[in-house]
């Protein structure tokens, strides 16, 4: 495949932006600097200027690029359906490739991350396993206290805390190869589970719920151990050719064919696995890929297409909960309603509107490590909007949202609890069983 | 549209690299904008060399974000001092190139002047900087059970200082009128960099000139506009929503007229023609005859009484006028999905191709069924694709052209046809533009409208306000006779 670049995107791509301007008050850098460049408008006048030839993709791009948090309200936004998901990409990959978007340390660092331990879900899980122990064994609270981490640097220091609490046991360890209904709940038919490689080790009780809810609605369900991460962290990091290496990987151990759905419970993860179809245009991997990209299914989205079963009402008290949307699920996938439409079928649970839910919360992946000012910029945006909401429980479908949400919240004090609508609809379930 | 511009589109004679190479005359506005408040790097500068308007792009030498009126003011005598031309922005939405810089330009962009400064609801006021978003005002306004009715196609995010400085109409013209009718007073920085104070809060107001209609749709040219005082109004209680589909234009028309004959002031009355129908179709699926040679969106607002009763008139005059389907929408909820096939007009046409050319040649409401004739007739003797909607209540016309700016043939075609369109457009007695603006893209229609000494007119205004053309010089049109 040949190296992505601007000049050789299809200028169709750049030229469809007739830059009116609907896209910024939804970008989240536009409205809290109010400058043109931070806008996506101003993103694609500067990525077209490169194709042109009147700008160098140098590191004056690299720097904006990587400030974008890829959050894709702009695309939502936007009237002439511009793809701005392919051109920002297109520019991360550019940069990427020629060395401009940061020094030696920073390579090392993500050649570290995304080629060495994503790639390789054994590896990802022994550092699931070490930070585990870290965490549970006391050492953690030490290390912090010494401020031990900030030796290596402030970077690492300010990034200790932000490291997801790895759960025990990992998403293998709570969820069989294959696990069918309870008996007297008539199966429909199969589905494969998409567990993740973040949500498998901090968040495999979300995939638990996610079985949970299947099995409670006769899907049986099939998740195939150690799976790799499904390459969204490389195609939106400049490194397209991980995230096809990433794919390959995936598409071998589902076969869509012999599937209902397969689903995914991760937002971000989603709006990449849908698309692996634009990976292999051509090859031998053409026609899998669009079977898979046909198969994938949101857990939301599958649960409402295909009625899902509202639990039984007890009585109890009401709990407030607002809705955070995690971009990828909603800009990224167009899955807005489903979420609200299971917390509103959930007994016990009053749900009001967050204002503005589908700003980004400034995690975006890994933006929140790369650029930690604008990301604290939006999370305390989101948590004083949380706060207005006086709801006690704010849910999301993102493993990233989620730990973000939680950070934030803790350091406002505030009294909310965050969740995901599959975990609520698992324990309403489990609620009537225990009637 | 902006095909007109004579002067070839090249980059600004200044080219700066970062802060070492900042002149002495740079460094003394820095010290007025203060940090972040001045930007001269290329890959500042690139986002700010257009707005809305196709083809057209110019670096400015610089982009000044002052944060207050005495900042904008120092901005100006600054520009003066230096000889730089000022062109004033706000979010850079227009479409006919009016904030669009000029070679070695000062932007002005107002965008940090953003703040709501006062809300009356005894005198139905609203104070506000210019750099506030439209859409924001009518929210403030509903707050206090309010409105601001204005609503320009970009109001999510075009500025109200840019929408006064454009004389912005929108979807409620007919019964609500346009910008200019809700601004009571404006602060304005004059050429010579004194504050002006123009217009009050009182609704009868005859002391001298009415300088600050001056000022409204001057586009810039005329002083740098710095805080508005608007008008509000109370806001209507109830709305009711219909459609209607005629399969002819003249058909429709006549209903329209129906309408107004019978003393009703619908408060939106849309139209979109077979073209855009049909791309609206492509795109949604939303099952719309594709057959209709016009679908009509008919809102009726105010009293709860009122409107049920003008929403039922009004049915039963499109019924009679031989419209083939008319669908009332029994809630506001269903009132927006029969208003999805307008609303989705311009998304549904800027996805055909990749240059969208959105045109606002407007004509007495009684000339619009022929003017949409010729429209639609043009664009078969040109081999082009335009798509017409717009207001069929106050004969505001979009003639949409769906084109791509790389082709040079194309485009050709595109500027004959225009022209012939504004021709027309001025021959049934219209306007070049009913609420874009001139700016650069319409600069040569707009000698086809004005006689001699109006269009003379213009220019002596332009010269007693601004004698060192000093501010968007050469937009709307060229001071010195060419």
């Amino acid at each position: 495949m040949a190296k992505a670049s601007l000049r050789d995107l299809d200028y169709k791509v750049l030229q469809q932006c007739m830059h009116c301007g609907m896209c910024l008050p939804t970008c989240p850098t536009y409205i809290t600097s109010k400058l043109e460049r931070h806008s996506p408008r101003g993103r694609i006048a500067l990525m077209r200027a490169v194709a042109d030839g009147r700008f160098e993709a140098g590191t004056e791009l690299a720097r904006e690029m990587n400030h974008c948090l890829g959050c894709l309200a702009c695309t939502t936004a936007c009237p002439a359906g511009v793809d701005y998901g392919t051109m920002f990409e297109t520019a991360r990959a550019e940069t990427e490739a020629n060395h401009t978007s940061g020094g030696p340390m920073r390579r090392f660092y993500r050649w570290l991350v995304l080629e060495q331990i994503f790639l390789f879900p054994a590896r990802l899980r022994l550092v699931g396993w070490l930070l585990r122990v870290y965490q549970r064994s006391g050492l953690a609270g030490w290390v912090r206290r010494l401020k031990l981490p900030y030796l290596l640097g402030r970077d690492l220091g300010d990034l200790e805390p932000q490291a997801p609490v790895m759960e025990s046991p990992f998403s293998d360890g709570r969820i069989a190869p294959l696990e069918t209904p309870p008996p007297g709940v008539p199966v429909r038919g199969r589905v494969g589970l998409l567990s993740g490689c973040i949500q498998s080790l901090a968040f495999g009780s979300v995939n638990r719920s996610t079985v949970d809810v299947l099995l409670a609605n006769g899907w049986e369900v099939e998740t195939p151990r150690l799976q790799s991460c499904c390459g969204s962290l490389h195609a939106h990091n400049g490194a397209p050719e991980l995230a096809r290496r990433a794919a390959r990987a995936l598409l071998e151990r589902f076969d869509p064919s012999r599937l209902d759905a397969i689903i995914t419970n991760a937002g971000g993860c989603g709006s990449h696995l849908k698309h692996y179809a634009a990976l292999f245009p051509e090859g031998e991997l053409a026609a899998p890929a669009r079977a898979w990209d046909a198969k994938v299914k949101d857990i939301h989205e599958f649960l409402v297409a295909t009625g899902f079963r509202k639990p039984v009402a007890r009585a109890g008290e009401t709990v407030r909960i607002t809705y955070h949307e995690s971009c990828h699920l909603s800009h990224g996938q167009g899955v807005r309603q489903p979420p609200r439409e299971i917390l509103r079928a959930i007994p016990g649970l009053q749900l009001v509107e967050l204002p503005e839910a589908d700003l980004c919360c400034g995690s975006a992946g890994i933006y929140n490590i790369l650029q930690p000012g604008e990301s604290q910029r939006l999370l305390e945006r989101k948590t004083g909007r949380i706060g207005e909401t006086s709801a006690s429980l704010v849910a999301t479908a993102n493993p990233g949202c989620h730990l973000q949400l939680a950070r934030g919240l803790r350091q406002r004090d505030a009294a909310v609890h965050v969740t995901q609508p599959v975990v609520l609809l698992a324990e309403a379930y489990q609620r009537e069983q225990s009637a | 549209m902006a095909a007109r511009l004579k002067r070839p589109l090249r980059l600004s004679p200044v080219r700066l690299y970062g802060a070492s190479l900042v002149t002495p005359a740079l460094a003394a506005l820095q010290e007025i904008t203060g940090p972040g408040g001045l930007l001269t790097d290329r890959a500042d500068l690139i986002p700010y060399a257009f707005d809305g308007t196709a083809e057209l792009f110019q670096l400015p030498l610089a982009v000044a974000l002052p944060s207050d009126t005495a900042q904008v003011a120092a901005c100006v005598g600054w520009a003066r001092e230096n000889r730089v031309a000022v062109v004033t922005r706000g979010s850079g939405t227009g479409l006919s190139g009016g904030s669009v810089p000029l070679p070695g330009c000062l932007v002005l962009c107002l965008a940090r002047l953003d703040r709501i400064l006062e809300v009356d609801p005894l005198n139905l006021t609203l104070r506000a900087q210019p750099g506030v978003i439209t859409k924001e005002i009518d929210d403030e306004a509903a707050r206090h059970g309010l409105f601001y009715p204005p609503d320009p196609g970009s109001m999510k995010i075009s500025t109200i200082g840019g929408n006064v400085a454009e004389n912005s109409g929108g979807l409620r013209g007919l019964k609500y009128g346009v910008t200019r009718d809700y601004v009571m007073a404006l602060q304005v920085v004059l050429a010579d960099g004194r504050v002006a104070r123009l217009g009050n809060a009182c609704v009868k107001d005859v002391a001298g000139y009415s300088l600050k209609d001056l000022f409204i749709g001057s586009e810039g040219t005329l002083g740098v506009i710095t805080e508005v005082l608007l008008k509000l109004l109370p806001r209507p209680a109830a709305r009711k929503t219909m459609l209607a589909i005629f399969s002819s234009m003249g058909a429709a028309a006549e209903a329209i007229s129906a309408i107004i004959a019978a003393r009703i002031i619908p408060c939106t009355l849309e139209f979109i023609d077979q073209t855009t129908l049909q791309c609206v179709e492509d795109y949604t699926r939303i099952g719309l005859p594709t057959h209709a040679a016009a679908v009509l969106l008919i809102e009726t607002d105010g009293h709860p009484a009122a409107v049920a009763d003008e929403a039922a008139r009004m049915e039963e005059i499109v019924r009679r006028h031989g419209a083939d389907e008319v669908q009332v929408a029994a809630d506001e909820a269903e009132g927006a999905k029969l208003a999805m096939a307008r609303r989705q007009a311009f998304s549904a046409l800027a996805r055909v191709r990749p240059t969208t050319i959105l045109e606002d040649v407007t004509v007495p409401r009684s000339r619009l069924a022929e003017m949409v004739g010729f429209v639609s007739e043009t664009a078969r003797r040109h081999q082009l694709r335009i798509a017409t909607f717009g207001h069929m209540g106050d004969g505001n016309l979009h003639p949409t052209f769906l084109t791509n700016e790389r082709d040079r043939e194309e485009m050709e075609r595109v500027h004959h046809a225009l022209s012939e369109i504004v021709d027309k457009t001025v021959s049934l007695g219209g306007t070049v533009t009913g609420e874009h603006g001139v700016g650069l893209a319409k600069k040569d229609y707009l000698k086809r409208q004005f006689d001699e000494a109006s269009y003379d007119l213009l220019r002596s205004v332009k010269r007693a306000l601004d004698p060192g053309n000093l501010l968007n010089p050469g937009k709307i049109f060229d001071l010195d006779p060419a």
